[in-house]
């Protein structure tokens, strides 16, 4: 196996009585599409979360190509090169498509924006226009994003992650209230765009359909712990796998 | 709601509206120019607000910027001799400064009413303590002389309104509007829609969030003690009812929300409209000055909520 992009060792967090995360490991090479499954409540939100500084985790390393980074904040472990997306899309809702984007390059990296040079610059303009042809939004550019269907505001979302080009992206739900029928244009046109960027995927879906098509591997949460770790094929037929997450209905999670 | 496209560099606009301001001094009677001058001054502290409201945060307590300010300037002029009103500006602007980035680690981490109302309680304590010191003349407050440019001092005969100062104030503040205008157009002020917008998104976008609202609060306290350096050098006296007491911060709330965040002409127009109806008011229904004032806001949230520049980007038909 190539060296781990990305490692946890033994990670852990607890909210009062609830296991959120126990003795997480894994390991992801760089360039790998890694498909995660769980029940709700298996940890997988929780994991996204630690990975991605938003939640300190109680015990274990998170290691980034070799670096520590357990316990960095938010914005060191984007500057890392570690983003991603969310299962309720966070937007600009107040703003258009072209907007967010126009935003979300402007600023994206600066710890603290600079204040003497304007924002909208051709270059600038230039970027979100090319974002929004690479994720098949353009047609939305004018349209606030608070009117948008969830698959446009799903896509925005990822295109909004993807911002300043990450080594890593964490898709938390990608296709999580998108009608069956549209699931797998979104994450056909996602995995395009993620695939030619060239970042390594982590991607959290209760669809095991489209997680056979698009993952390389899969690893499978329970009760906040790695129940099965390994190809498709092998961890979607996995018994224990069947019995706790695959054999279920996938739950219609809404998106309110 | 502010499209990010209206945010627009209006130099020219700018520019145009002081040299008319300037061009206008000959012509304009003592009072309307006295009141052109303290729509200016109160203005800046309603531009400030302005740029917290980009923000998504109000500050129901900007008196005490504009108290700092006014106080630092009537005190290097009690107390130093320094007359020269750019001189009394930097000391106000500096003194503004220092305590709102010191404040800001307080106040960043702070949203919503939280914000609005620790702002409240650090102005009633400024108020409090300026009441209760004697030496600054306790809520009598004390007067400041008149000011100078560069050595250059009024005649004996000219009031406190001469064209020096006239033409400090409206240059000052045209200067200080186009310099907010490019912050406004600039990341910054880009990241406060983001702040506004959603907090999260920003966060995963690199920025700190709270960065930005302490660069914005140290920025809206500066504005505010500009305009209290200018309030004071015009009445020629500081009390701290006028300053810091609630009822000032709440009028500047009053003029952000009557101008609206589309511009930073907004805040300067709203402030000339206030003073217009206080100024008529209080001479031809003095009971109800403040009820007239009350119909007026009430009038613009109803039909203007974008404020009154939203008037003019209906004319322009930018809006949708």
């Amino acid at each position: 196996m190539p060296e781990a992009l990305l490692e946890t060792r033994g990670l852990g967090k607890t909210f009062g009585a609830v296991v959120a995360a126990e003795d997480v490991s894994v390991s992801v090479a760089a360039g790998e599409i890694v498909g995660v499954i769980g029940a709700n409540g298996a940890g997988k939100t929780t994991f996204c979360n630690m990975v991605t500084g938003y939640l300190t985790p109680d015990r274990g390393r998170i290691l980034f190509r070799g670096t520590d980074i357990t316990g960095c904040t938010v914005g060191e472990a984007t500057a890392a090169g570690i983003h991603r997306s969310f299962q309720i899309p966070q937007l600009f809702p107040g703003l258009t498509v072209y907007e967010n984007l126009l935003l979300s390059v402007g600023v994206f990296g600066h710890r603290r924006p600079p204040w003497w040079k304007p924002l909208v610059r051709p270059e600038i303009q230039e970027a979100a226009r090319r974002v929004m042809e690479q994720y098949r939004i353009s047609d939305s550019a004018e349209t606030r994003v608070d009117r948008l269907p969830q698959g446009v505001r799903k896509l925005l979302d990822i295109a909004m992650a993807m911002v300043g080009g990450p080594a890593m992206i964490l898709l938390d739900e990608p296709t999580s209230g998108i009608s069956t029928e549209e699931k797998f244009d979104v994450m056909g046109n996602v995995i395009d765009a993620l695939r030619s960027s060239g970042a390594t995927v982590l991607f959290v879906e209760h669809d095991m359909d489209v997680v056979g098509r698009y993952a390389d591997r899969v690893i499978a949460f329970r009760e906040g712990r790695v129940l099965a770790d390994g190809a498709p094929q092998e961890v979607l037929e996995n018994p224990a796998v069947i019995e706790h997450v695959v054999g279920r209905r996938p739950p219609r999670s809404s998106d309110a | 709601m502010t499209a990010l496209r209206n945010i627009r560099p209006t130099t020219a606009g700018i520019a145009l509206a002081a040299a008319v301001l300037l061009g206008l001094w000959p012509l304009l009677p003592a009072w309307a120019a006295h009141t052109a001058a303290v729509s200016l001054g109160g203005g800046l502290v309603a531009l400030g607000l302005m740029i917290l409201i980009r923000f998504g945060l109000v500050s129901f307590g900007q008196g005490l910027f504009f108290a700092i300010g006014g106080y630092a300037a009537a005190l290097a002029n009690q107390f130093l001799g320094i007359t020269d009103m750019l001189v009394l500006s930097v000391a106000g602007i500096t003194a503004a400064g220092a305590i709102a980035w010191a404040l800001g680690y307080i106040v960043r981490g702070h949203r919503g009413i939280f914000f609005a109302m620790l702002n409240l309680a650090f102005s009633m304590i400024l108020f409090g303590i300026l009441a209760k010191t004697v030496a600054l003349g306790s809520t009598d407050g004390f007067s400041v002389g008149v000011p100078t440019l560069l050595g250059v001092a009024p005649g004996p005969e000219a009031g406190r309104l001469t064209f020096v100062l006239f033409g400090f104030i409206v240059i000052s503040s045209a200067l200080v509007a186009w310099i907010v205008d490019r912050i406004l157009a600039s990341p910054v002020g880009y990241a406060g829609q983001g702040v506004r917008e959603n907090e999260l998104r920003l966060r995963y976008l690199g920025v700190s969030a709270r960065g930005a609202v302490h660069l914005a609060y140290i920025m809206a306290a500066k504005l505010a003690a500009l305009g209290g350096v200018f309030t004071v050098l015009l009445i020629g006296h500081v009390t701290p009812e006028d300053t810091a007491y609630w009822t000032k911060s709440g009028e500047f709330v009053f003029v952000a929300i009557l101008g609206g965040a589309g511009n930073v002409a907004a805040p300067f127009i709203a402030q000339t409209v206030f003073e217009l109806v206080r100024t008529f008011a209080l001479q031809y229904v003095p009971e109800a000055w403040q009820m007239l004032l009350g119909i007026t806001l009430l009038l613009v949230i109803l039909f203007l909520p974008g404020g009154l520049w939203s008037l003019v980007d209906r004319l322009r038909g930018r809006n949708a």
